[in-house]
Parts: C-alpha cells; structure tokens; sequence
C-alpha cells in the first residue's frame, strides 16, 4: 500500500470515495506519522481517540451514502480555535488548561462535512509572531533543512504547526489563521499554500481574537486545489460574527485549473524594496514569466503607500490587541497567579501568563491608544489604512491580480531574528497590506532557494475575488511544477 | 404657572448659585441583552444570565441587539431628539473583576441620540410651581457591568455577571439644572417619559434608573455668561456625585456638596475635580477617585462592531408608534379636563399619577377630582411617606367619595371626615355615609324648621344682619351645628336670605 500520508487532500477524498482505504486507515496512517514526528513539535494537543471514533462515524456515514464534502479527511487545527472538549490555549501560558465548552464556527463546518480531527496544532503565542518562537509551548521545527546543513530552522509564524505538519504529511492539511501574513509566510516557508481570504468571509467566532479587524481564517494546503477545497468549507456567513459578510461561497475549486488567459497581472514597483534579495527577484521575475507566458498581460502599477503599510500594521494590530487580550485576566479561566491584593493578581497573573512578544505588543497598543497619543498613533494608523486600501482599489482599474512575492527571504534558523522585534516584523513587508485592506491573498511554492528551502510568490485579490487568487495560484503552481518535499530526517 | 425662582445658597462672601448638569443611566427594557441573548430578568440567582459573550470567553463576540437600538431610539424621539442615522461603539478600557471583557462597549465619539430638550416641571411646597426647559445633550448605548459584592466574606469579594451587558442608555443633559428641587424634578420627569415610552422600568430601587450629577457652584451673574458664551471657564469646577437612585437623596447630596464647595473656596481653597459618592447615613459625599487616578480609558471604535446605520423609514415608523407622552398627556389633561397646567403638570408628572387620576375622574367632576387627589390624597401621601402605590384609597374609592359630593349626597366639609375614615380603612365612601348617618340633609322643610328656630332665638342678630350682611355666616355656622354638619351649604344660604330678606 502506499503512503497514505503522502496523499493530496483532493487525492485522499478520491480515495475515500472509490472505497480505496477507509478513513480509519487513512487516519491511523495520520496517527502514527504523528506520534513518530514530535520531534517537529508541530502538535500540542493530539487527539488519536477522537480522531478515531470520528473516522468511525465517518466511514459509517460514508456506508449510508451521505458523505459530506470533506468526510473522513484528517485536518490538523490551529490551536487558535476554540474546539469543544479540547484544550485550547493559542498557545499561550495564560490559558492554562483552557477547554472550551463551545466550537468555532470554521472548525464546525468542518466538522459538518464529516472532517477529522487530528489534533490541535502550534503557534506563535496569540498569533503574535513570524518564527513560532513565542509559543508557550516551544518552538516548531521546520522539516525542510538547508542543503547539507543539519541547523533547524523556523516554520515562519504564527501558523508555523500548521505549515510544518502539513509539509511533513502529518495531516492532509490544516486550519491557519492570518492577521498580518500567519498563513501565507508559513506556507511560503514550508512549500506548502496557504491562502487568507477577503475580509469577512470566514467567521471569527470561536476563534482566540488577536487584531479583530485583521483577523482571518484560512487553511494551508499541499497544493491550491486543495486549499480551495478547505476553503470553500471553512467560509459561511455567521450571524455570531457582526463583521462576517451575509454572501454566498463559491465553488473556487473549478477555478483552480481554469488558466490566466487573458488576465492582467498587476505588478506593483513598491514591492521592490530596498535590500530585497537576488534571489527573491530573480523568482519574482520568473513568476511574471510563467504568467506571460500562460497567457497573462504583465502590467506594471503603483501602490504607494506601501512603505507605510508595515508601520501602520504595528500600531493597529497592537492596539486591538491591548484592548483583546484584557479578557486574560485570571479571573474567570485560564491561569492565575495569587497576589496579596487585586492589582497584584492582574499584574502576577499577567506577567506570567504573556510572553515577551505579546507583552511587548499590548505595551505598544496601550501607549498607542493613550490619551494624548490616540491621534498621533492609531488615528494616523487608520488613515493610512484608507489611503492602502485606496492603493488598491485604484490599481485593480488596471488589472485583475497582483503578483508579489510571499516572503523577503527563505525560512531562517532559530535565534537568527528574535533577537530584533523590528527585523521580525520585516517578515510580514509582502503580506501586511492585504490585511490592512481585508483583500484575499495566496502564497504559493514556486521555486527552491540556493541552499535548498522553498520560496514563495503571492496573488493578491480584489476584495472577494479569491477566484483569480486561486487561477492565477494554479497557474504558478502547474507551471513552477513545485513537488519538491523534505527530506525525512524526523 | 410663577417665574423660576434663582436658588441661592447664602454664604460668607455673599450669595452662591449652583449649576448641574445630569446623566442618567436607564436601563434598556428588553428580554435579552445588548450584544448577548442571555436574559435580562432581575433577581435570578447569580452567575445564572450569563453567557459565554458575557463572560468574555475566547473568541466570543458581541451581537447588537435590534431591539436595544429601538427602544434607544424611541428614547430619543420622546426626547425630541435628533436621531444620528450614524453611530458607532466604542471599548472603553478599564480593569475590574465585574467587567470580564477589560472594556465596555460604549458609544463616545458617535451616540445613536444627539441634541433634544425636556420640559421639567417643578413643584414647590405650599405654593404653586414653575416650569423649565432643560436641554439633553446626547443619549448613548452602552453595557451595564457585573456586581462586586463585597460584604459576603471579609477576605474575599464575589462577583454577579448576571447584570454585566445589559443595555443601557445614558442621557446627559446640558448645565441647564440651577436647584437640588430641579434636579429631582428632571429625573422624575425623564423617568415618566421612559415608563410612558416603555423603555425603561423607572425602577430606581432596583438600579434600573440612576442619576450622576455634576454639580459647581458660582456667583451670580456668572452662569448667564456661560450661557451667553457656552465657555465653562464662567462655572465653577465640578464634582460628580454617581450613582444615585432616590428623589431625596438626590436633593441632599446637592444641597451637601454645594456647600462643601462653597465653603472650600470662601477659605482660599480650590475646588477638585472628582468623583464622589453620598452616604445617605451621614448625610455627606465623599471622595470616591481623583482626578489623577482617573482613568485612560484609550476609547478606540470596536472593531467587533459594525458602525450602526438607521435607515429613516425605521425611525419614522417608531416615531408614528409613540405613545402619548408627559408632555401631551398634560396637554390633554388641561383641554379635555379643564385644569390649571399646574394641576395637570403634577398630575402627569407619573404615569401612575395620571391613571389613578384618570381613574378618579372618569365620568366624574374633573376638576373636582384634580382637587381631591392633588391635594387631600397627595397631601396625605407625602404627609405619611408614603407612595401612591401604598395608598390605603384606591382610585375607584376615591371617585365614589367625589360622587357623593357631586350628587350632594355630602358636602364638601363631610367628605373630608369620610375621606378620613376610608383611611382608616372604614370602606366605601357610601358605606361610611349610609353607617355614620352623614348624608346631607337637602330636605328644605327640615333645614327651614332649624332656620326658623334659630332666628326666633336670635333677635339681636336678625337685627345685626339686616345692616350687616356679611354677619350671615353667623346663621350658617349655627344652621350647620344645629344639623351636624349634614344640611347642604348652598340650601342652608338660600332659605337663610330669603327668611332674613337679605
């Protein structure tokens, strides 16, 4: 038999359908290639039992003839969504042995179509990270290694569990979330694709907020079918979530294939930033070759206020955060540290509870919003959020998508940024200015760097149209011909 | 209706003058929440309406609740005020254990309700009272917080989120309010506006309506250029008194702080601006947090939370189901009753004040009816403490008392003595009247044969009066003993003149 791990997600339900395997064995398969990669570190809550009992039902209702559209998949889930009867923490200290009684929306309409649930899986710390290096619970090993070097390097953050353990086969594919590039740096950095969609397409019920208005559900993948599959389950509109759009999902999974004749690749010149690697031009360059080549017409824009898009990201991501995070108080769940009075309870409690990360950012999202400062920080911040999103809109006159690269470099080794907040939050310079203009966007595995590690390109949307996100993904993906794995050292 | 009169506080530089401005909080009637489904019944055991929004549980988030934005709007259209087609929330950021998101959801820089005014009616004692117009600056929608209680363990406080995300609505008025009396007369007023509307209880013991007022003080002539000018630097500094749910309490929290602010300045001192609670035991305010360790709430929009946006037609359908209001009840009262705009002002001044009256009058002598209960049963009321809810008569007593008047089955002066008794609890009127003998004797003959022999006694009277009419009360008066008080008044006058030919 064949590896069963190593199946695609559209494969794998092909499999299921033609009564291959069951999905008993495909999850036993999911399992056991779990428990024989801890090393990776990728889990932080496996749930081998459920993930058992649910391929039971699964292949039970499959027997019935009423399989639901994922049934009997092995999904590995983000640790930042709250999942009834398991633990939940975002990998943050502070939650202790937080076990919700309640599902996320996303997870649950996962769970609707029939999916299984492997485990829950690692992440920066509340999302706040590019390197999954803030997470309480350690740091997720990358399984991809630089040629003829055995130094472990990250996943990228904060879906780095998500990334890691779809690249390592550990799951068919996973729940990610993005705030400010958490799914398409991991899978840039993973050879995997992960796609953030349109703003309010997914509910963010259920989900451990970090910046409300930049939050989004998304999944990564092994390819873009199959994270349009996922996709097209996790998005629903939810009356629980005010700012979730009341709008019909499409079937994206028609148009993966669909080709980019005839489309118009904007190509914006502010993207070419400063010290940006030869390397990572020389992909760039590569990319609008294939779309040319394919049939696209290469179009060269302007989105200029790119530069202040990173800054702007980091005043009002922390902002919302201060104001999130003070649910976290030790007073209700999650973890307490005893003072002699209130305020000694908060401040233990608080201190031990955050990383350093995190403490760091709701420190700058206090001061940004304080009396005296709201103005010059977060008001400014909001502005030049408009002019981004008028960026945007303007440039989408000229064409249809955009293309840019995913990540300024290759996944790095531990240590080699965490030490300078600012060189970190360089990381997101691509992928912030989706989020702060709620546009769709998809990482896609284009090519391998000198030293052996997968590099990324991203197709930015107009606001709620994934579909040219996934045609132009598919395009890139059949013609860089990405099947390139890691090789296993685990 | 008299003038306003200036309410002046005397103190050793000369004479004082306060000025406050209000903010209620009226808890929003409604079965669920603002932003959560969890219900909004009082005296449940706690921690019971809780829900995992209300909690503040990861990842839960708030819902606007259709029916708070209605009743805020029906506020403010009872308000006479403009409805802003456009609102938005606001966090408010603070730490406590009975605010379990670490903010409370707010409107700061856009409320639903902009500017409207109240017309308040003032009663003063043993005199007629006066009207003003107060001005409303802004009513907004915000979550209640849970309970601390602290007094259930020495060592440890419990908390009650049943209460935390109910809706409430905060309506701030302008300076406009000069005495303690007004300012309880304000509150009694917008509290009969939202019983009338529907969207508030009024249920100031239960918490369901509160006031915080800030109050200053400044010398005359100071206040008049503030208004001219709308600059504050005219006005003293204020102090606020939160939290307060009682009409006396109110007025002795003023009357208490507007003297501890005059007497620090009138000793070279400055006033500062806090907060303050009253302690009705002691009959003082104090201090509660200073400005200094007030908070920075770092307000920011909610970016759970869609801006808020009316559509007209919805505003205009509520304001076409608006009940009849104070205001036009009072209107209504004065026209269709024929009372003073006094008498009909008190009488509206509570929408169960203007049904017992309605009650009373129903097929009744209106204004005779309006006498009776302003002033006996009222009087009697306040005289005893006691609320119109406690009354020993009822409204439908009360009318058949004014029946028998109207009929002249008693008269006036008796009715007083029955009204008595049915305090007392002797029963109905007719009851009362029928067992103790008092109808009034309306038989001429009798009254003539009393009139006759009273005359006969009092030859040096009937000579008295012939030049001097006025001496007529005197045969009334021995008329009246002679009776019992029981021959009607007006027959007793009549055969009076026509025997003395007068």
């Amino acid at each position: 038999m064949t590896d069963l791990t190593a199946l695609t997600l559209a494969e794998a339900l092909d499999g299921l359908k033609s009564k291959q395997f069951s999905s008993v064995e495909l999850t036993e398969a999911f399992n056991a290639a779990i428990a024989k990669a801890r090393v990776l570190n990728a889990f932080v809550v496996e749930t081998p039992e459920k993930a058992l009992e649910m391929a039971k039902a699964s292949d039970a209702r499959r027997a019935k003839g009423k399989a639901g559209k994922l049934d009997g998949a092995p999904l590995g889930i983000k640790d930042l969504y709250c999942t009834k009867g398991v633990r939940t923490t975002a990998c943050s200290g502070i939650l202790g042995e937080f076990t919700p009684t309640y599902e996320s929306t996303v997870t649950q309409n996962l769970w609707d179509e029939g999916a299984v649930m492997l485990g829950k899986l690692n992440m920066d710390e509340f999302a706040m990270g590019s390197s999954n290096e803030t997470s309480h619970f350690g740091n997720v090993i990358n399984p991809w290694r630089r040629k003829g070097d055995n130094q472990g390097l990250t996943p990228g953050g904060s879906s780095g569990g998500s990334a890691s353990s779809v690249a390592a086969n550990l799951c068919l594919a996973a729940t990610a979330s993005d705030t400010g590039g958490s799914i398409r740096q991991p899978a840039a950095f993973t050879g995997t694709v992960g796609i953030k969609p349109t703003y309010g397409r997914a509910s963010r019920y259920g989900m451990v907020a970090f910046a409300s208005s930049l939050d989004q559900a998304g999944p990564i993948a092994k390819t873009v079918e199959d994270s349009a599959i996922l996709l097209e389950v996790m998005c629903s509109h939810d009356p629980k979530d005010s700012t979730s759009l009341n709008i019909k999902t499409p079937n994206w999974q028609k148009d993966v294939r669909k080709g980019v004749k005839g489309m118009r690749i904007g190509i914006p010149k502010e993207y070419r930033i400063d010290g940006l690697s030869d390397e990572i031009d020389a992909l760039w360059q590569q990319g609008i070759k294939w779309l040319k080549e394919a049939g696209a017409t290469i179009v060269d824009i302007s989105l200029p206020h790119t530069k202040y898009a990173l800054p702007a990201y980091y005043i009002v991501a922390p902002a919302e955060a201060s104001s999130n995070l003070a649910r976290y108080d030790g007073m209700r769940y999650g973890a307490r540290v005893e003072g002699g009075n209130l305020t000694q309870t908060y401040e233990g409690t608080r201190a031990s509870g955050f990383g350093k990360e995190v403490q760091r950012r709701l420190m700058i999202g206090t001061y940004v919003l304080s009396s005296g400062y709201y103005d010059a920080y977060y008001l400014r911040a909001q502005k030049v959020r408009t002019k981004i999103f008028q960026d945007f809109v303007d440039a989408f006159e000229s064409c249809d998508a955009i293309l840019t690269p995913a990540c300024p470099s290759p996944a790095f080794a531990f240590g080699e940024k965490s030490g300078d907040p600012v060189e970190m939050y360089l990381n997101d310079v691509f992928t912030v200015t989706a989020n702060l203009a709620g546009l769709p966007g998809i990482a896609v595995p284009a090519g391998l760097s000198a030293s052996g590690l997968p590099l990324g390109l991203q197709v930015i949307g107009k606001a709620l149209d994934e579909a040219a996100c996934f045609r132009v993904g598919g395009a890139l993906e059949d013609a860089a011909g990405f099947v390139a794995k890691p090789d296993r050292w685990w | 209706m008299t003038e306003r009169p200036t309410f002046r506080i005397k103190g050793d530089t000369g004479d004082w003058e306060v000025v406050m401005g209000l903010e209620i909080h009226a808890q929003v009637a409604s079965n669920a929440k603002l932003f959560s489904g969890a219900s909004t019944a009082f005296g449940s055991d706690p921690n019971c309406n809780v829900s995992l929004v209300d909690a503040a549980m990861p990842g839960m988030l708030p819902v606007i609740n259709r029916v708070c934005v209605e009743q805020a709007i029906r506020t403010g259209l009872g308000l006479k005020a403009q409805i802003n087609n456009y609102s938005r929330f606001d966090r408010k950021n603070y730490f406590y254990p009975d605010l379990p998101q670490g903010y409370q959801i707010s409107q700061f820089a856009h409320p639903i309700v902009g500017e409207g005014e109240i017309d308040v009616d003032v009663e003063v004692p043993g005199k007629e009272g006066y009207a003003f117009t107060c001005r409303i600056e802004r009513l907004h929608l915000e979550q209640d917080a849970g309970k601390s209680i602290h007094d259930m363990d020495p060592h440890a406080t419990y908390v009650d989120l049943n209460r935390s995300g109910v809706a409430l609505m905060e309506i701030v008025s302008k300076p406009d309010v000069r005495s303690p009396a007004e300012a309880a007369a304000y509150v009694k007023k917008l509290r009969a506006i939202v019983i009338a509307l529907g969207t508030c209880d009024g249920d100031m013991e239960k918490g369901n309506l509160r006031a915080d007022v800030n109050v200053s003080v400044c010398k005359p002539g100071q206040y008049e250029k503030f208004r001219e000018t709308g600059d504050f630097k005219h006005l003293g500094t204020r102090c606020e008194l939160k939290n307060m749910n009682s009409y006396r309490f109110i007025q002795q929290a003023i009357e208490y702080e507007a003297r501890r602010q005059i007497e620090i300045i009138e000793g070279g001192g400055k006033v500062d601006q806090e907060t303050r609670l009253f302690d009705p035991v002691k009959g003082e305010t104090r201090s509660m947090r200073s400005k200094e360790d007030a908070h920075d709430y770092r307000y920011f929009p909610d970016p759970d939370l869609l801006p808020l946006e009316l559509e007209q037609a919805w505003i205009e359908g509520i304001r076409k189901s608006l009940p009849e209001l104070p205001d036009q009840k009072r209107a209504r009262f004065e026209k269709d009753y024929g009372l003073s705009r006094y008498d009909a002002g008190v009488l509206t001044s509570d929408a169960d004040k203007a049904l017992f009256f309605e009650e009373v009058a129903k097929g009744r002598d209106a204004k005779l009816a309006a006498n009776w209960v302003t002033q006996e049963l009222f009087g009697y009321l306040n005289k005893e403490g006691l609320e119109l809810s406690q009354s020993p008569v009822s409204a439908s007593a009360l009318g058949g008392l004014i029946a028998l008047i109207s009929d002249n089955t008693i008269s006036g002066k008796i009715a007083k003595d029955v009204f008595a008794r049915m305090i007392e609890g002797e029963g109905e009127a007719a009851v009362i009247v029928e067992k103790h003998g008092l109808k009034q004797v309306t038989d001429t003959g009798a009254i003539e044969k009393v009139v006759d022999e009273i005359i006969a006694a009092n030859p040096e009277q009937v000579a008295k009066v012939k030049d001097k009419p006025q001496t007529l009360g005197w045969f009334v008066g021995q008329v009246m003993k002679a009776s019992g008080g029981k021959a009607n008044p007006q027959a007793v006058n009549d055969i009076l003149k026509a025997k003395l030919g007068i």
